[in-house]
């Protein structure tokens, strides 16, 4: 079983650049992004989330995001996706950044868990 | 009793009036959010009308599509909590269509996916005491107007007011005077109470 990242934020260029970031050190991680609405605006938009979920090539996902609503949207596409997602309430940069750095490194899910735990900020 | 007939024309006049008042919820949503309560309801809205015309053939068809538009045009957290609102009410439709019963769904829906409550300065504090009004026959223009401004003076446990603390005070909640304006539609609305 693989697992993967998604990265949901409300501006499309900070998902860009947390994918960015993180893929420098999870070069064989699958990392998906959602960032902002349809029309490229500020927000989020559930169907690039589902559009994320897909596109990620990891059967589980582990979903970090920005802020409140970004985490309503993200719920919603999780009752939607056939795919089993974790979602995480965790400082979005420093906890994917954890998390691919030790998913890189073939970490189990409940040690990633362990260390993400300290990173719950919401 | 909810029909087709009388809940396009319920959901019509509540685009109606966000439309008429869109400067006006973005003005509100300035010093405590993101200024773009307004801008967000009027896209969803105006999806919602092209998605109600021509009519939907069933009762919980007028939901989904109205859930749908705002779930995929609103963009904002008002996109998921009206749009969980209105899909909760979709699936009560199948069942019922007693509108005391549909907005218990909707309520129960929208607490769960904010998982705000009561006094938290959200559109929850219209919506549970219309409810309530509602389930007891009572649901006037004045119980909406006084759930409104009940916000004014509350602190903000949620949403992007909720940043702001004590500083949210003494500012009515955006999400709190766009559902008056759903239920203020609803009481214009002939044939529905």
């Amino acid at each position: 079983m693989s697992l993967g990242i998604v990265i949901v934020s409300h501006v499309p260029e900070i998902a860009l650049g947390v994918q960015r970031l993180v893929e420098q050190v999870a070069k064989d991680v699958s990392v998906t992004i959602a960032g902002g609405t349809d029309e490229q605006q500020v927000g989020t938009s559930m169907a690039k989330i589902m559009k994320a979920f897909d596109q990620n090539t990891a059967d589980e996902i582990l979903a970090f995001y920005d802020l409140g609503s970004a985490k309503m949207n993200l719920e919603m596409a999780i009752e939607m996706s056939e795919k089993t997602v974790h979602l995480y309430d965790t400082a979005l940069i420093e906890s994917a950044y954890t998390a691919a750095s030790l998913l890189q490194a073939a970490v189990p899910l409940t040690d990633v868990e362990a260390q993400l735990a300290p990173l719950k900020i919401k | 009793m909810l029909t087709v007939e009388n809940t396009v024309a319920w959901i019509d006049q509540f685009a109606d009036q966000i439309e008429a008042k869109q400067s006006y919820l973005s003005e509100l949503d300035t010093p405590i959010g993101d200024a773009d309560h307004g801008g967000n309801m009027v896209r969803g809205l105006v999806a919602v009308k092209a998605a109600l015309n021509p009519a939907p053939a069933d009762l919980t068809k007028v939901f989904q599509a109205t859930a749908m538009a705002l779930i995929s045009k609103v963009g904002g957290a008002s996109g998921p909590l009206y749009g969980t609102a209105f899909l909760e009410m979709a699936k009560q439709s199948k069942t019922d269509t007693d509108l005391e019963t549909l907005l218990a769904a909707a309520l129960a829906g929208i607490e769960k996916r904010g998982g705000a409550t009561t006094g938290d300065k959200t559109l929850i504090d219209v919506w549970a005491p219309v409810v309530s009004a509602v389930q007891a026959g009572k649901l006037t223009q004045a119980v909406v107007d006084d759930a409104v401004a009940s916000t004014e003076p509350m602190v903000a446990k949620k949403g992007r007011a909720s940043y702001l603390g004590e500083r949210s005070v003494g500012h009515l909640d955006p999400g709190a005077v766009s559902s008056g304006y759903l239920f203020t539609a609803l009481l214009a609305t002939e044939g529905i109470l």
